[in-house]
């Protein structure tokens, strides 16, 4: 089946100075999978996402998003949650919730809402009373709850209890369909593995590794987390 | 079905081969019953906290298999083949059997050993209950 493809890169270079964050990564995203992005800090994973986002310029190589190249266009495909914690201390749920929806033409607030709900953060909590648990999770819905492309979650569990991490992974599946992809950077394998269909590992700006964590799996007699772990062991 | 009876993965074995031996348990069992209607892929991942790729794929796995069938818009079913649950039950029996001799004779047992080991374990278990 000939699929449209939504994320195409090839040959994507970025560069800090003299310090190469991408190096020659070229990828091929097929809609309707997760794609797990891994790798040990430092090794371009934020990068990456900052500059499908749109956020950061590429030094050299293409992004093609729906066939088009990056640019302000572009954006509106794309639902970016970025690991720091960017919500207004002063805010309560719902005052983020009506922020994204005017923000966002594609911000599904009834969505958001049930979501939000469903996890037991109420809207009318403080951002600034909420546990780390439940920021993760409130970061979590309102990426999800754009009518985008593409997401891309930057370490969404990062600094969130065992209890929430699996919340964080139940929202991610359920909101997942056909005809998005989904992009998750974590270096914490072992707790995200059973959701990928797909695992990148970046080591340093390069692409060390791309395949199927189920053939992975098959192939090397191995978890993903198993084989991270050989690829990383000099990182 | 298995209300919140999720399962624990080991992320060393393929998950689809993971749910879909727990399937054929079940069917085997008689938990899952012959012609019993099987949660969509979207509600069984749901359940099971996975992606819903994993349970297409185990779908397809198990009707090649010819263990479930799948009727155009209304989902995927269960054999409601006798046969085919027999020679389910038969493969998985001799599965288990031929690890289970392997191991004992790895550990000098002869057939007669395990036979007899089993009778002993079974009058203790039964003298138990």
């Amino acid at each position: 089946m000939n699929k449209l493809s939504i994320l195409k890169i090839n040959n994507l270079t970025k560069k800090y100075y003299n310090k190469t964050a991408l190096e020659n990564v070229t990828l091929d995203f097929e809609p309707g999978r997760i794609y797990g992005l891994l790798g040990p800090n430092g090794s371009g994973k934020t990068t990456f996402m900052k500059v499908v986002a749109g956020l950061h310029k590429q030094t050299s190589g293409s992004v093609l998003i729906n066939n088009e190249d990056l640019s302000y266009k572009t954006k509106a495909y794309v639902s970016f949650m970025p690991t720091e914690n960017y919500l207004y201390d002063s805010f309560k749920v719902v005052d983020i919730l009506k922020f994204y929806n005017d923000m966002y033409d594609d911000f599904r607030y009834d969505y958001a809402v049930n979501l939000i709900n469903a996890v037991n953060v109420s809207t009318s909590y403080k951002i600034t009373n909420l546990s780390s648990g439940q920021t993760g999770k409130l970061k979590t819905v309102l990426a999800l709850s754009r009518d985008a492309d593409i997401y891309m979650l930057d370490e969404p569990l990062n600094g969130v209890d065992v209890l929430a991490r699996d919340t964080i992974l139940d929202i991610i599946t359920k909101s997942h369909n056909e005809n998005k992809i989904m992009i998750i950077s974590t270096h914490l394998v072992s707790e995200i593995e059973k959701i990928l269909d797909t695992v990148i590992f970046l080591s340093e700006g390069v692409v060390e590794l791309f395949g199927d964590a189920e053939e992975l799996r098959q192939e090397r007699q191995l978890s993903v987390e198993g084989l991270y772990k050989e690829v990383f062991k000099n990182a | 079905m298995r209300e919140g009876d999720r399962l624990e993965f080991n992320n060393n074995v393929p998950i689809y081969l993971q749910v879909i031996e727990r399937i054929k348990q079940d069917i085997v069992s008689g938990k899952l019953k012959p012609g019993e209607k099987m949660p969509s892929s979207r509600e069984y991942s749901n359940e099971l906290g996975i992606n819903f790729n994993t349970v297409a794929r185990v779908y397809k796995e198990l009707e090649m298999e010819e263990i479930v069938f799948t009727k155009r818009g209304l989902g995927t079913f269960i054999t409601e083949s006798d046969m085919q649950i027999e020679n389910l039950r038969y493969t998985m029996a001799k599965e288990r059997i031929t690890a289970f001799i392997d191991g004992m004779k790895q550990l000098g047992y002869t057939i007669k050993d395990m036979v007899e080991f089993i009778e002993t374990e079974n009058n203790h278990t039964e003298g138990n209950e």
